[in-house]
C-alpha cells in the first residue's frame, strides 16, 4: 500500500506541533503516492489523541496502547514500527528529527534493511522519486538526497513544513504488539523536570528570541526572556552566552548546540559567528539587534536594527504588549 | 569489575571553517579544510578515561577513514589517556552514509569484547546522529544515547539523557552503546607526558577484509542514501537595516512585526 506513515510524537495522547507538521506533510505526500496518511499511535492516551490526529487529516490510524514505550527506552517503538512496515510495506515512514525520533528511525531501518534520512527541511515525490532536502555545513549550501528503495524512513526537523487543519475521519485499528523481553532492555526510571516555565523547547518553537554576549551578564537575559514571553517564544543562547555559564546548554543554538528553523528568529546581542548561523540561518525570518553595524549577523537578516539592546528590547517589548492589547 | 571500554571517533572539519563538496562525488570535501578530533567525540573519550579510573581496564580508540588525519584523531585520544587505536582504512569505504559507516563500526568493535562502547552522539559536521543507534543496532546491543552522567555498577549502565525539560534517569545492561552528549563533561587537556606517551602506544590498522566488510554494504555504492544535487542556498534576505539614532526603531521593528503577522 502506497500509504505514508506518521510516528505521532506524543505525551499521554497529547501530540506536539512536530506531529501536526508531519501529518500535513504526509497528506501531500499521500496524494501523489496514491495512499492514505496514517498515524502510528503507540502509548497511552489514545482517547486525547484521536480527535487531534483527525483534525490534522489523518484517514487511519494504527494504535498500539501499552506502557511499554513509555517505560522502556525506544526498542518497543522500534520492535513494532519494524514488525508492521514488514506486514504492510507501505511508502514511507516520516519520523519526527529529534533525538528519539531520529534514534527509533534508524534502528527500525537497521533492522529493516531500509535507508533513512535524517534531518530533512523538505519531502517531496518528484517524477516519481523520492526527493529530500537537507541544509549542509550550517545552512549555506542545499542537498537534494534520495534513497534507494523504499518504503523510505525520513525524519523531518520541526518546522520543516507548516501544520494546516483538514479534519478527517479516522478509522483506527488496535495492533496487538507483544514487546520482546530484548525491547525492555533500557528502562527509564525517572523523568526529571526542571524548568518549570511555560516556554516552548528551543527544537521546535515558531519563535526563538536568543541571547548573546552583547547582554553583558547574565541577570540580563531577563530582557530576552520578557520578550520572549510578549511574543510567545522560546529563549535561545549562543555559545558564548552559554560557555561563560549564563544559560543553560539546552537553549544553546548552533554548530554545537540546537540547529533551528523557526518562523522567526530574533537575535539580541549576537555578534553572528559562524559557528551561531550554522544554527539558525534556515530560520523563516531573521531579526537581529546588535550595537556593531559591522556584526556579521547584519548580512543575513531580513531586518536589522543598529543599537543599545538595553534601551531597544524593553521599548519593543512594550510596544508589542500595547499593540497585543488592541493597539 | 575491570571494564574493556570503546570509544569511536571521527575527524571533523574545524567547526570555525567553511566547507564545501567535492564536485565530483558529492562527498565532503575533507582535504580542503583543517580537521580535528570531533568535539563531541573528545567528551566521549573524557567520560571513558573517566570510567577507567573509576573501574580500571582498558580503553581502545577505533576510527575510520583515510590515511592521514584519521590517524591523528586516535592519536589525539592516545594523547589524552587512551591505550591502543584500531584504524579501519579501505578505500572500499569511500563515500559511505551513516548508516554504512555504522556497519563498519560495528565489524571492527565485534571483534573485541568490550563492555562498553561509547561515541559522540553526534558530529559537528554531518550532525546526523545516526551513527550510535546504527551501531547498537547492529551489534544487537542496548543503546543509550545523548546521555551523560554515565555510571557503571553491577554489570549495568545508568546515564542521564537529556529532555525538552530536564533530563530522563535510564539503566541498562552491559555491553551496552553509549552516545555521549555535548557538554557531558570538560575533556582535559594532552599532558606533555601524555603526548610523549602516545607516540609509543600501538595503533593497528585494518582493512575491510581483515574486519570480513561485506563490500556490498559500505561506500558510495553500497549506501542508502544518494545525493542528487547540492549547491548554494540562495538566501537572500531583505536586509532591512535601521540605524536607532532616532530612538524610534523598536516602532519600525514592532511595525515589521506585525506586517509579518508576528503580533
Amino acid at each position: 500500500m502506497p500509504d505514508v506513515w506518521v510516528l505521532i510524537d506524543h505525551e499521554q495522547g497529547v501530540t506536539s506541533k512536530v506531529s501536526h507538521q508531519l501529518l500535513t506533510a504526509a497528506r501531500g505526500l499521500a496524494a501523489k503516492a496514491g495512499g492514505e496518511a496514517v498515524a502510528i499511535f503507540l502509548g497511552s492516551g489514545w482517547a486525547t489523541a484521536k480527535d487531534r490526529i483527525a483534525k490534522y487529516g489523518a484517514t487511519k490510524a494504527l494504535v498500539s496502547e501499552s506502557t511499554d514505550y513509555e517505560d522502556f527506552l525506544s526498542s518497543p517503538s522500534v520492535e513494532t514500527v519494524s514488525a508492521l512496515i514488514a506486514e504492510r510495506s507501505p511508502w514511507g515512514v516520516l519520523f519526527p528529527s529529534s533525538p528519539s525520533g531520529k534514534e527509533i528511525a534508524t534502528r527500525v531501518a537497521v533492522r529493516s534493511g531500509l535507508g533513512v534520512l535524517a534531518d530533512s527541511t523538505n519531502v517531496d515525490i518528484a517524477e516519481g522519486k523520492l526527493s529530500c532536502e537537507y541544509s549542509a555545513f550550517g545552512g549555506s549550501t542545499l542537498v537534494t538526497k534520495t534513497l534507494k528503495s523504499g518504503p523510505f524512513l525520513i525524519c523531518v526537523k520541526p518546522n520543516a513544513f507548516v501544520a494546516e487543519e483538514s479534519a478527517a475521519d479516522v478509522s483506527e485499528e488496535k495492533i496487538e504488539a507483544s514487546i520482546s523481553d530484548d525491547a525492555k532492555r533500557v528502562v527509564i526510571k525517572e523523568r526529571v523536570q526542571k524548568e518549570a516555565g511555560g516556554r516552548p523547547a528551543v527544537d521546535s518553537a515558531a519563535i526563538i528570541v536568543s541571547g548573546g554576549r552583547g547582554l553583558a551578564e547574565p541577570a540580563n537575559f531577563s530582557l530576552v526572556e520578557g520578550l520572549a514571553d510578549e511574543i510567545g517564544a522560546a529563549v535561545g543562547a549562543s555559545r558564548a552566552a552559554v560557555d561563560a555559564g549564563w544559560y543553560p546548554h539546552a537553549h544553546q543554538v548552533g554548530q554545537t548546540g540546537k540547529t533551528v528553523s523557526p518562523q522567526l528568529y530574533i537575535a539580541v546581542g549576537i555578534s553572528g559567528a559562524i559557528q551561531h548561523r550554522a544554527g539558525m540561518q534556515t530560520s523563516k525570518t531573521i531579526v537581529a539587534i546588535n550595537k556593531d553595524a559591522e556584526a556579521p549577523i547584519f548580512s543575513m537578516v531580513d531586518f536589522g536594527v543598529v543599537g543599545d539592546l538595553f534601551d531597544i528590547v524593553p521599548k519593543l517589548t512594550e510596544e508589542i504588549k500595547r499593540r497585543k492589547g488592541g493597539g | 569489575m575491570s571494564l574493556n571500554i570503546a570509544v569511536c571517533v571521527k575527524r571533523v572539519p574545524d567547526t570555525a571553517a567553511e566547507k564545501k563538496l567535492d564536485p565530483t562525488d558529492q562527498t565532503l570535501d575533507r582535504e580542503s579544510v583543517e580537521t580535528i578530533l570531533n568535539p563531541v567525540d573528545e567528551m566521549a573519550v573524557e567520560e571513558a578515561l573517566k570510567l577507567k579510573e573509576a573501574h580500571s581496564g582498558e580503553v581502545t580508540i577505533i576510527s575510520m577513514g583515510p590515511e592521514g588525519a584519521q590517524p591523528q584523531a586516535i592519536r589525539k585520544a592516545l594523547s589524552m589517556g587512551a591505550d591502543k587505536g584500531v584504524h579501519l582504512n579501505d578505500p572500499a569505504l569511500h563515500g559511505s552514509d551513516a548508516q554504512a559507516v555504522a556497519y563498519a563500526l560495528a565489524q571492527v568493535v565485534a571483534k573485541g569484547s568490550y563492555d562498553i562502547i561509547l561515541c559522540g552522539a553526534e558530529s559537528t559536521d554531518a550532525r546526523t546522529s545516526l551513527v550510535p543507534p546504527a551501531l547498537a543496532e547492529n551489534l544487537k546491543l542496548p543503546n543509550l544515547n545523548f546521555v551523560k552522567n554515565v555510571e557503571v555498577a553491577d554489570g549495568r549502565v545508568s546515564a542521564h539523557r537529556e529532555t525538552d525539560r530536564g533530563y530522563d534517569v535510564i539503566e541498562g545492561p552491559l555491553p551496552a552503546v553509549v552516545g555521549i552528549v555535548w557538554g557531558a563533561n570538560e575533556p582535559r587537556y594532552p599532558s606533555f607526558k601524555g603526548i610523549m606517551a602516545s607516540k609509543n602506544k600501538p595503533v593497528e590498522t585494518l582493512s575491510a577484509a581483515d574486519v570480513g566488510l561485506d563490500l556490498a554494504k559500505v561506500g558510495l555504492a553500497g549506501s542508502q542514501t544518494q545525493v542528487v544535487a547540492s549547491g548554494a542556498r540562495s538566501s537572500e534576505r531583505a536586509r532591512n537595516i535601521v540605524d536607532n539614532k532616532d530612538g524610534d526603531a523598536h516602532v519600525k521593528l514592532a511595525d515589521f512585526l506585525q506586517q509579518q503577522k508576528f503580533i
